[in-house]
């Protein structure tokens, strides 16, 4: 549905899209995972037509985006990374007038949106500029659907929304995939990555990785390890002296510590702490997460630069 | 078309919803047109003077009434004694005193000549100097009409006749060039605004990703304004018509054509600006230091162009209000015909086909 084959993109001597190739298949939820800055915006930028690349190719069901611009522009639902209503006028008056753009009614696509549009109907009369932030994001989703759409982008939607919206929005686009809409999503967070069916790791405009989050975590080529102790700050100094130790990241009140693959066991991680005097810590094997996958894929990426 | 008019309907949500822009839409004409009607005016209207006549005779009380009922004067003190005078000044009871010297009417009938002595407070010079023009002019025009064509007043200068302002009045002044000045404001600097606050809050994106067409976009954004400012311009010319007596002597329906072409005009340059300027800050300070200030000053609306050093007479010539402004004078107070403006006329049209040029070249389909 989506196919991207060494698209470039510079800002004058900054690159923001480094020649990646991706493929997104019809009907796939797909995540674009990246820190600020990583390409995310650029890219989907280039796929709603919005950037012209600097090399490349990247099509939409067939259509080339620099070419077939206009066409592209009428099946693609699109949701910046901004929030991108008009503030002065109405929910109502917001959804009207897209659907309008689009050359369709509310009403002909109502089936839709209803999920997500019946939580903010109470509020239809009430101008978008002061909705809640999840209120705005459900808002400006329906908006991007309502022209019932081949494929969705959407841009960090769930940035700067509370938790709960952020998981019931994922909700809707699992249903709204489920409907056969083509979804590309971005985010920051690494919580989300497995909600998707496949992800992209993003980091400065190169892709890291593409495969389903389950592929991704499982195939963690070191071993890890969930480190508990009272002493966050002063165990992780001991533990970057131990012998192969690839990285240590805190996790909140944990500490993940990469080792190469079969150098330790958690007997061995722990006599290593009680011989520098760190006491009451439990060192315990875990399964590798979506972010553990990304630092160690980034500390590569960085080595090789 | 469905979507033009959705468009459309968008549009007119913003400018009534937004207080800051009403009140520049309709709050500052119709302020300017006060303040230059009543504010800063230089004329002369219900002038407080005091009259001191020492020959209280017919023709001295026939003077002072002709004065006092021309509505240009207004009798605040009769003081009996010279040294009252500075204290009426410096209490501001009087602006001007009218002294008839004894024996006024038998000098006039007898000698030919007779003496007023007028005192004006020239702490406002130029008021003081109007003051007197006007009080000078009405003298000799009361002595004409009492003793025919041969008779001067001795003492006083005859007054320059003001050739199609002949009371000098202020309003055929500035309406013309009030038209021009509220015009360029509401169709240029709100044009440029109402396209840029789209790119600066993002939503020109998703309008760009829409399937809506450029210059659907383009006319959605000018219409509204449009239809604004011919309501305005037709506002300042009912207010100058019935509230300062500015008539329209030439065709009514030139004088129509010629502000939609200007008005045209002016959206063009703002849709110039919007093309160039990627927030409201900049939007606005550039139609309002780029535009205004050469409007009101440079365009011959306050200041005279032939009065400007050789430069910035050279540099009003890319002033479009200068042209217009010398329409609408023309038009309105000469009474001319196309014959007269049809030069003006086309260097308005040229200006406004090649912004509308450069803007269509510049307007962006994308984002960069």
């Amino acid at each position: 549905m989506i196919e991207v084959k060494d698209l470039h993109k510079q800002y004058g001597d900054i690159v923001a899209l480094d020649k990646i190739s991706l493929s997104v298949g019809k009907g796939e939820l797909f995540g674009l995972i990246g820190p600020d800055g990583a390409g995310k915006t650029s890219l989907m930028r280039i796929l709603m037509s919005l950037l012209l690349p600097n090399g490349g190719k990247a099509t939409m069901s067939g259509l080339d985006v620099v070419a077939d611009y206009k066409k592209i522009r009428l099946i693609t639902g699109y949701m910046p990374g901004r929030f991108s209503l008009y503030p002065d006028l109405t929910v109502e008056e917001n959804l009207k007038f897209f659907a309008t753009v689009f050359g369709t009614t509310i009403e002909e696509n109502y089936y839709l949106i209803k999920d997500i549009y019946q939580q903010i109907e109470p509020f239809k009369t009430r101008r978008a500029g002061k909705l809640s932030g999840g209120m705005k994001q459900k808002l400006a989703l329906s908006c991007a659907l309502i022209h019932k759409p081949e494929i969705l982008i959407l841009d960090e939607p769930t940035t700067g929304v509370d938790a709960v919206s952020r998981k019931e929005f994922w909700e809707m686009l699992k249903r709204l995939n489920n409907m056969g809409i083509t979804i590309l999503v971005s985010t920051p967070y690494m919580d989300e990555a497995s909600l998707c069916d496949r992800i992209a790791l993003i980091q400065q405009g190169s892709l890291m990785s593409v495969a389903t989050p389950k592929e991704m975590t499982g195939s963690f080529p070191e071993d890890l390890w969930a480190v508990r102790t009272r002493k966050i700050y002063d165990t992780s100094k001991f533990l970057e002296k131990l012998p192969s130790v690839i990285s240590v990241n805190s996790f909140g009140q944990v500490l993940h510590l990469v080792t190469q693959k079969g150098r330790h066991t958690s007997g061995s991680v722990q006599k290593f702490l009680s011989d520098q005097g760190e006491l009451e810590i439990s060192v315990t094997p875990m399964e590798a997460t979506i972010e553990d996958v990304f630092i160690l894929l980034m500390n590569h990426h960085n080595h090789r630069q | 078309m469905n979507r033009f008019l959705a468009f459309l309907q968008k549009e007119f949500h913003h400018i009534f919803r937004d207080p800051r822009t009403l009140v520049i839409l309709f709050g500052i004409p119709i302020a300017q047109l006060l303040l230059f009607g009543f504010v800063l005016t230089n004329e002369v209207r219900n002038v407080k003077i005091g009259v001191v006549d020492h020959s209280k005779d017919y023709l001295s009380i026939r003077m002072t009434q002709r004065l006092l009922s021309s509505g240009f004067f207004q009798l605040a003190a009769t003081p009996s004694s010279e040294s009252e005078y500075e204290g009426l000044f410096r209490s501001g009871k009087v602006k001007e005193i009218i002294v008839f010297e004894p024996d006024f009417g038998r000098r006039i009938m007898k000698e030919g000549k007779a003496g007023i002595q007028l005192i004006a407070d020239a702490s406002e010079p130029n008021a003081a100097q109007l003051i007197v023009n006007y009080t000078t002019a009405i003298a000799n025009g009361f002595v004409k009409d009492e003793f025919g064509q041969n008779q001067k007043l001795p003492g006083v200068d005859i007054k320059v006749r003001m050739l199609f302002n002949e009371d000098m009045r202020d309003a055929y002044n500035f309406i013309p060039g009030l038209i021009a000045v509220i015009l360029m404001l509401i169709s240029a600097m709100m044009t440029a605004i109402t396209i840029t606050r789209e790119k600066e809050t993002g939503t020109m994106e998703i309008l760009l990703a829409s399937p809506l067409k450029p210059i659907q976009i383009i006319l959605g954004k000018v219409v509204p304004y449009m239809i604004l400012s011919i309501v305005n311009a037709l506002v300042v010319l009912l207010l100058g018509y019935f509230v300062f007596e500015v008539p329209v002597v030439g065709s009514l329906a030139l004088l129509l054509g010629e502000i939609l072409l200007f008005i045209f005009l002016a959206l063009s340059l703002g849709i110039l600006i919007s093309t160039f300027v990627d927030n409201q800050v900049t939007a606005l300070a550039m139609s309002g230091f780029v535009l205004m200030l050469p409007s009101i000053l440079l365009s011959g609306f306050i200041f005279p162009v032939k009065n400007m050093p050789v430069p910035l007479q050279i540099l009003s010539n890319v002033i479009p209000p200068r042209w217009f402004i010398e329409i609408n004078r023309t038009v309105m107070l000469k009474g001319g015909g196309l014959g007269a403006i049809w030069p003006n006329t086309l260097i308005l049209l040229g200006m406004s086909v090649l912004f509308i040029f450069i803007s269509i070249r510049k307007f962006k389909i994308r984002l960069q």
